[in-house]
C-alpha cells in the first residue's frame, strides 16, 4: 500500500454529444491537487458526473486535454488507464456471479497479477474495509447487506492499489446510518492511503463531510465555486451556491469546527468533599460540582450553596457535556440540552472549561468575514 | 426442497415405465414376420440414432446460429440487427415445419439425408434460442457492464465474464425448448430419408400395424420427455452460481 494520489488537472474540457446544440460539459479547468478529496456536487443533470466519466474516459472529451500526474490519459490505452484509477459507483456494482473475493481481484487479475500476489490483496483489501476474510470471501454479492456491498465496491476499487479514485455518488444507495459509517471510513482510508479522489454527490452534507474542496457545478458543468468547505458555507460565491448550500450554512460550517479549536471559557468549580462555605463564589450564579477525579456532576445555585451543609446530592445534575473532538454543532445541542453552557470534558471525562453561545456565535461570524 | 426434487425425478421415471411397459408389451406378444421386420432391436436402435443425431445436429445448428447472431445484435454498433434478425426467426417459427422440409428437399433435389434435414428443422427451431439470448443479454444490469469497463475489462472481457454468464439461464432455457422442439420435429425427418422414430409411425400407419405405430409414437414422446428434462439438467448445472 505505498501508491500516493496524483494530481489530475482538466484542461478546457468540452463535451458536446452529436446532434445537441449545447455542451454536456463546457470548457472545464480544474486542478484536483494530489492526496485530496475533491468533491463535485450539483443537481441531476448537471454534467457532474459526465465530467468525471471523462477523467478515466468512460465518456471521450470532444475537446481539451486531460493529465493524471503528469501523464496525458487521453493518449493511454483506455483500458490500461481504467485499471490505472480506481472506480466504485452506486449500489458498488458488484458481479453478482463473482464471489466477493472474486469481484475484488478483478481489477488485480486483469493487471496480470500472479494467484497467490492477488488472493493476499484479496485478503488485506477486505481487512481493510473491515471484512472477515474467512466469513465473507466465497459469498455472493447477493448474501450481503447494502452496506457491505458498498464496502466491497470500495475495496474492489482500491485493490490494485491506483492513485486516483473516482466515485460516482457511491454511497447513494444505504440508509443514512449506514451511510454516515462508510462516510466514516473513506474518512479513516483516506487518512491512511492519501489517494486523490474524486467524488460525485447531490447531498450537500455528504460534500461538505467529505470533501477537502467542494466543487459547486452548475449547468454544463460550469464551476459555480471550488473551495473549502467552510468557505463555501460561510461566504457563497452566489446565489445559486446559496440554494444549494440551503438551510442551515451557519450549522453546517459548525460540523467543520472542533471544540479543541476554540478558546473555552470557565467556571467556578467545587470538589464534592468542599466545605460548602469555603467556596469561592466569585460574583458567579452557580457553581459546577467535580468528583474526585475532577469529572463534573452537579450546578449549584448560590442560594442552594448558602444553607447546604455537604456539596453532595444538592444542585441539577449535570445532563449533558462534550468533548474536546466534539463539534462545534454537538456544542450547540449540549448547550439546549443544558440551557446554558456546555461543559467540555478531556480524554478522561475531566472537566477542561466551558463553552457558551456567545463564543459559538463569534466564531461564525468570524468564518464569514474571512472567507 | 422435496417436493421440487420429486418432480425433478418424476419425468425420467414416467418416461422408463411408459417406454418399458410398451416395450415388454410389444415383445411379449406374439409378432407377424411383417412386425419383426421393424420391430427388432437393431432397427429400433438404428431408428433411436437417427433420431437423436437429428436433435444433436439441429441444436449444435441453432446453438452455433442463433448465439453469436444474438450476441452480435446486442451490441451497441449492431442494435438495428435485432428486429431483422428476430423477424428472420419468426417466419422460421411460423412456417410448418414439414412445408419447410419438403420444399428444402426438393429445392435440394438431393437424395435427402440427415444433412437435408437438419437445416430447415434449426430454421424452425432457431426463434427461442436467439430471442432468449437477445433478451438475456439486453436484461444484464446496464450498470455492470458500467462497473465492468470502469474498472479497466475491454469489452470483450465484459460480454465474455459479464453480460455472458449473467444471460446464460435464459440462453439455457431457450435452449431447451429448441431441443424439444427439435425433438418433435425430427420425427419428420423420415419424408427425406432421415429415419428416426417417424419411420416406425409412418410404417404403422400405412401399413396398419398397430403395435409399431404405438412403439414408434411411445418411442418418439419418451425420447423427447427425456430431452426436456436433459435440458433442465443442463440449466441447473451450468447456470451461474450466486444468481439463485
Amino acid at each position: 500500500m505505498a501508491e500516493k494520489g496524483s494530481e489530475i488537472r482538466l484542461d478546457h474540457v468540452t463535451k458536446r454529444y452529436p446532434g445537441q446544440k449545447v455542451a454536456a460539459v463546457d470548457d472545464f479547468s480544474m486542478v484536483v491537487p494530489a492526496g485530496q478529496i475533491v468533491v463535485f456536487v450539483g443537481p441531476s443533470g448537471c454534467g457532474k458526473t459526465t465530467t468525471m466519466r471523462m477523467i478515466n474516459r468512460l465518456i471521450e472529451p470532444t475537446s481539451g486535454t486531460i493529465t493524471i500526474g503528469g501523464e496525458d490519459a487521453l493518449r493511454i490505452d483506455p483500458d490500461e488507464l481504467r485499471r490505472r484509477v480506481g472506480y466504485a459507483i452506486q449500489q458498488a456494482g458488484l458481479f453478482p456471479h463473482f464471489t466477493v473475493a472474486q469481484n475484488i481481484g478483478v481489477v488485480p487479475g486483469l493487471l496480470g497479477w500472479d494467484k497467490k500476489k492477488v488472493d493476499a490483496r484479496v485478503e488485506e483489501m477486505m481487512d481493510l474495509v473491515g471484512l472477515d476474510p474467512g466469513e465473507f470471501a466465497g459469498r455472493f454479492p447477493r448474501q450481503l447487506s447494502g452496506g457491505q456491498q458498498q464496502r466491497v465496491g470500495v475495496a474492489r476499487a482500491l485493490a490494485a492499489d491506483p492513485p486516483v479514485l473516482l466515485m460516482d455518488e457511491p454511497f447513494g444507495a444505504v440508509d443514512p446510518i449506514t451511510r454516515g459509517h462508510l462516510q466514516d471510513e473513506l474518512l479513516r482510508l483516506q487518512g491512511e492511503l492519501h489517494k486523490t479522489i474524486v467524488f460525485v454527490t447531490h447531498d450537500f452534507d455528504e460534500a461538505v463531510k467529505l470533501g477537502d474542496r467542494i466543487a459547486v457545478l452548475g449547468d454544463r458543468s460550469t464551476i459555480l465555486q471550488y473551495d473549502t468547505p467552510d468557505a463555501i458555507l460561510a461566504n457563497p460565491a452566489d446565489d445559486t451556491v446559496a440554494g444549494f448550500v440551503g438551510a442551515g450554512a451557519s450549522l453546517k460550517a459548525l460540523t467543520l469546527l472542533r471544540v479543541r479549536d476554540v478558546e473555552l471559557g470557565t467556571a467556578v468549580t467545587a470538589r464534592v468533599d468542599a466545605q460548602p462555605s469555603t467556596v469561592d463564589i466569585d460574583g458567579e450564579r452557580f457553581v459546577l460540582v467535580l468528583d474526585q477525579r475532577d469529572r463534573p456532576l452537579r450546578w449549584v445555585h448560590q442560594n442552594e450553596l448558602r444553607h447546604a451543609s455537604s456539596l453532595a446530592g444538592i444542585g441539577r445534575p449535570v445532563q449533558d457535556s462534550v468533548t474536546l473532538q466534539s463539534t462545534l454543532r454537538d456544542a450547540l445541542e449540549a448547550m439546549v440540552n443544558e440551557g446554558g453552557r456546555a461543559i467540555v470534558t478531556g480524554s478522561r471525562g475531566e472537566y477542561v472549561g466551558t463553552l457558551d453561545l456567545t463564543t459559538v456565535t463569534e466564531v461564525v461570524q468570524r468564518l464569514r468575514a474571512s472567507a | 426442497m422435496t417436493a421440487e426434487r420429486i418432480r425433478f425425478w418424476a419425468q425420467p421415471l414416467a418416461v422408463l415405465l411408459i417406454v418399458g411397459g410398451v416395450l415388454a408389451w410389444v415383445f411379449s406378444s406374439t409378432l407377424t414376420a411383417t412386425e419383426k421386420s421393424t420391430l427388432n432391436a437393431s432397427s429400433l436402435l438404428q431408428a433411436l440414432a437417427d433420431h437423436l443425431l437429428m436433435t444433436i445436429v439441429v441444436t449444435a445448428i441453432v446453438v452455433l446460429v442463433a448465439v453469436p447472431a444474438g450476441v452480435v445484435a446486442t451490441r451497441p454498433w449492431a442494435r438495428w440487427l435485432a428486429p431483422v434478425f428476430l423477424a428472420v426467426a419468426n417466419v422460421g417459427q411460423a412456417a410448418p415445419a414439414l412445408g419447410v422440409l419438403v420444399l428444402w428437399f426438393l429445392f435440394t433435389g438431393a437424395s435427402g439425408g440427415l444433412w437435408v434435414a437438419a437445416l430447415p428443422l434449426a430454421f424452425y427451431s432457431l426463434l427461442p434460442v436467439l430471442r432468449n439470448t437477445i433478451v438475456g443479454l439486453q436484461q444484464v444490469d446496464p450498470s455492470l457492464v458500467d462497473a465492468g469497463r470502469g474498472i479497466g475489462m475491454s469489452a470483450s472481457g465484459v460480454l465474455w465474464r459479464v453480460e455472458f454468464p449473467l444471460a446464460t439461464p435464459l440462453i439455457l432455457a431457450g435452449l431447451r425448448t429448441s431441443l424439444v422442439l427439435a425433438v418433435g420435429t425430427a420425427t419428420f425427418g423420415l419424408f427425406v430419408n432421415a429415419g428416426g422414430f417417424g419411420l416406425l409411425i409412418d410404417t404403422g400407419y400405412k401399413l396398419n400395424l398397430m403395435k409399431v405405430l404405438v412403439t414408434g409414437s411411445a418411442l418418439a414422446a419418451g425420447l423427447a420427455l427425456l430431452v426436456d428434462w436433459v435440458g433442465a439438467v443442463i440449466e441447473q448445472w451450468f447456470g451461474p452460481k450466486g444468481l439463485r
